[in-house]
């Protein structure tokens, strides 16, 4: 017998251990990934000078360099300067600015689909700086960016898989301990893909539906 | 940073690694793509259905874990891959079923007329297929396989983890030998930077030569030229 089910059963409460701290990861990376991209995005947009190219050529870096080696830099390098958390703190922090990157592009895209008329009206209004952007561009931008980010969240999710190589003890490091430790990885490494896969397919079908619903209506 | 040009030739050999592991998960990429991106379409239950579960299951679970997967949990059913093998399959399955999705889409999203008119001219589906819906349909897939390409290049890191001896692998190596980590690591991201910076330029490059409006483009470029022309004078 190949699948063994008992054993599968028996480790079942140690891999629920991983998802969870999987699902706080992601929640956290999340948070961080959506108020940083919306920092970044609006620096972009306020063409600061030096600070805007600065932070331009900081979305294109992250973007273009792996997340794996992101992790090991402030996991191994961080440490070596005086900073050092620990590996749930590390991994959070890490995915959460590696996204960041790609969420500054879906706020950009939100902001730019703001009608140049709301601007225009603003400045009309003659309304402060501030008041512009928080009552009038990003509550419009963000209608149409909340899908996207949810996607994001839902990569992020399995992404996050990569943070066991700096030892965060999430579901793939469970699968993987439990595997090394009673040299049968064939049961967790099923049970881990068969969560992942538990959690993303209806989350991405049900992001799916809210993307129609906030479509922009054209 | 003496470290980085004393084991230079290591850095390169695992650079050489990682551009062959790109190549090669890259082409099986394309077919997959292809081939599930097909058969989603299909009229025949018995091949859409398969391409919609082997889609979602490689969309939906974790690359790491699929490659985890193939090197650890395969040699339980008796198949025993190479680290590399088992990379290369897992990059290639995983970002093929990405890129399926945009073979669909790209596909799923012409102009009906097009089929229409293959139709009254008694083309047949084989035929329509390679001759008019797929060369039409090539602009639209290649900016998002470009995408899924970068990815694909960034994950290949991760192959580092199964022992294949990529550049990741090395500066692991070199870092625990050496103890320098900053100067190594900052190395390898440049170096990853660069490699996706040139994988973007191609895409851009094929974007602009398999446009369907090249006139417009050469008459944009033109233009462009007087702009610089009128700068200079």
């Amino acid at each position: 017998m190949i699948w063994d089910n008992h054993f599968a059963i028996s480790v079942i409460p140690l891999l629920l251990q991983g998802l969870w701290v999987t699902i706080e990861i992601t929640l956290l990376g999340t948070l961080i990934a959506a108020v940083l991209g919306l920092v970044f995005a609006v620096l972009r947009r306020l063409a600061i000078p030096v600070l805007s190219h600065l932070v331009a050529f900081l979305v294109v870096f992250v973007r273009g360099t792996p997340l794996l080696v992101q992790a090991y830099c402030a996991f191994f390098v961080l440490p070596a300067y005086g900073i050092s958390f620990d590996a749930f703190t590390t991994g959070a922090v890490v995915i959460g600015i590696n996204y960041s990157a790609y969420m500054a592009e879906v706020y950009r895209s939100g902001i730019q689909g703001v009608p140049a008329g709301q601007w225009e009206a603003a400045t009309a209004l003659s309304l402060p700086g501030v008041r512009t952007w928080g009552r009038i561009i990003l509550p419009q931008a963000l209608r149409t960016v909340v899908p996207m980010l949810g996607n994001y969240l839902i990569q992020m999710f399995k992404d996050s898989a990569v943070l066991s190589a700096i030892t965060v003890v999430e579901l793939m490091a469970a699968a993987q301990a439990i595997g090394s430790a009673s040299f049968r990885y064939l049961e967790p490494l099923t049970l881990a893909a068969g969560l992942f896969l538990a959690i993303s397919y209806p989350a991405s079908r049900l992001i799916n539906r809210l993307e129609r619903r906030y479509a922009p209506q054209h | 940073m003496y470290a980085v040009i004393e084991y230079a030739p290591l850095l390169l050999q695992g650079l050489w690694t990682t551009i062959l592991v790109t190549i090669f998960s890259g082409a099986l990429c394309l077919v997959v793509a292809f081939a599930a991106g097909l058969a989603r379409l299909s009229t025949h239950r018995y091949l859409r259905w398969p391409a919609g579960v082997f889609i979602e299951v490689f969309r939906g679970t974790s690359l790491l874990v699929q490659m985890f997967w193939f090197f650890f949990a395969l040699p339980f059913f008796g198949i025993q891959l190479f680290p590399l093998t088992a990379a290369v399959l897992a990059l290639g399955l995983n970002e093929g079923a990405y890129a399926a999705e945009v073979v669909r889409g790209a596909i799923a999203s012409r102009a009906k007329g097009q089929t229409e008119a293959c139709i009254a001219l008694g083309m047949e589906p084989a035929l329509r297929l390679r001759r008019v819906i797929i060369p039409q349909s090539i602009p639209a897939m290649l900016p998002p396989f470009g995408n899924v390409m970068v990815d694909l290049l960034k994950n290949t890191s991760l192959v580092s983890l199964v022992t294949v001896a990529d550049l990741t692998f090395r500066a692991q190596m070199i870092r625990s030998t050496t103890g320098q980590t900053t100067a190594i690591f900052l190395t390898i991201l440049v170096i990853y930077f660069i490699l996706s910076y040139l994988l973007t330029l191609l895409t851009s490059w094929l974007e602009r030569r398999f446009a369907l409006d090249r006139k417009a483009l050469v008459a944009q470029r033109k233009e462009n030229r007087l702009i610089k022309v009128g700068v200079d004078a």
